[in-house]
């Protein structure tokens, strides 16, 4: 695995205005994003096991660097999201084979818990193409102030044999939400919705 | 001169293993910090904005030391550098040559006193906007193997009246750097080019 990886991007914001308001404390967000090589570009693979692996693998391994580059306790994450693109010569099926299969398991594992879908997108692209990456409450979907997106991109990937792979971690949800919805108070934290 | 600011800041690491030859034994690390600031001088002409310069200090001293920490902590492995700026569309390229100083000297000071010019590039531009931050060698900037960029930015800004001002730091030289020219080994006039 580590010679298939060519780099790993962490990359953290802190927004500390939004709408000339200050945001006390600054909202804190990172993601931490894996550029692979694709072993089935250019081909049809029928059997996807080796990128399922992958994805084993990548769930622990991008969950704890982002959680690193926050330096932060992890149980004090809130809201969580993945995404992948693969590279002009790979399929859309190669990144569902790495996010969707294993991938979770082990990203919840660094985070202490996660009852929530792990919200998530997927595209083909070029190099520098933007990922966005969706952003749910990790312990109720429906937690609406925690409904957000962050956008990252690395400007030399995917090449066409590669696949970038991303997770993104966020501390709170969106600065000054007030839209209503379910509120992080109301959370029951059972069933992954509500 | 108006205060500072900031309403967002954005830390962008990179580790390379390798570009598809061989893997050195420390992966070479690049970096980059954002930070998006209100440009005080943006939508008219004012013809005295030098001060803003020294108002910029202690914001390139908080971003230099925040890079080097997110690049391990030790001022003494970080070997390339550079700066830019991205204007926003109602500012001008004079507001970000504010940055020249305030940047290039914190980097300097923090690395030990580095001796090259730091290599710099600055545009007008729009949210998302995208810039390559040239970096060169801390003490030599005629170190071949050292001539590399990252391209940096941040999804949401600059907004119009906003600057966006970076910091790139590195640890080493391109990952596979074979084209000859003056080595680091080679550095013996100590006058900042060779």
């Amino acid at each position: 695995m580590p010679a298939a990886m060519r780099k790993i991007v962490t990359i953290v914001e802190e927004t500390h205005q939004e709408g000339e308001c200050p945001v006390t404390p600054p909202s804190r967000r990172a993601a931490a994003i894996a550029v692979i090589h694709n072993p089935y570009a250019g081909r049809y693979q029928e059997n996807l096991a080796d990128l399922i692996d992958i994805g084993e693998i990548l769930g622990a391994l991008l969950a704890e660097r982002a959680v690193a580059a926050l330096g932060i306790d992890p149980h004090s994450v809130e809201s969580y999201g993945k995404a992948a693109a693969v590279g002009a010569d790979g399929e859309l099926e190669h990144a569902a084979a790495i996010l969707h299969p294993k991938f979770g398991a082990p990203f919840r594992k660094v985070l202490g818990k996660g009852p929530a879908l792990i919200p998530s997108s997927k595209k083909r692209g070029g190099l520098g193409v933007a990922l966005d990456i969706p952003l749910g409450h990790k312990d109720a979907a429906y937690v609406r102030s925690h409904f957000d997106g962050m956008e990252v991109r690395i400007a030399d990937a995917p090449r066409a044999h590669e696949i970038l792979v991303a997770v993104a971690i966020a501390t709170s949800g969106r600065p000054h939400p007030r839209i209503g919805g379910l509120t992080t108070a109301q959370i029951i934290g059972e069933d992954g919705l509500r | 001169m108006p205060d500072i600011v900031l309403r967002k800041t954005l830390v962008q690491i990179e580790e390379i293993f390798h570009e598809g030859g061989p893997a050195p034994a420390t992966p070479l690390l690049r970096g980059a910090i954002c930070a998006v600031i209100r440009n005080p001088f943006a939508g008219a002409y004012t013809e005295d904005i030098a001060g803003f310069m020294d108002d910029l200090k202690p914001l390139g001293h908080d971003m230099a030391a925040r890079l080097v920490a997110a690049l391990g902590g030790d001022p003494a492995r970080i070997e390339g550098f550079g700066k830019g700026a991205i204007v926003g569309e109602a500012g001008e390229l004079e507001h970000g040559a504010l940055w020249h100083v305030p940047g290039g000297y914190a980097m300097r000071e923090l690395l030990n006193g580095a001796k090259a010019i730091v290599p710099s590039t600055k545009k007008i531009g729009a949210p998302g906007a995208r810039l390559d931050v040239p970096v060169t060698h801390i003490n030599a900037s005629y170190v071949r193997s050292h001539f590399d960029s990252l391209e940096i930015g941040v999804p949401d800004a600059p907004r119009a009246s906003e600057l966006l001002l970076a910091l790139v730091m590195t640890t080493g030289p391109r990952i596979h750097a074979r084209v000859g020219g003056l080595t680091t080994a080679e550095i013996s006039k100590h006058d900042g080019l060779r």
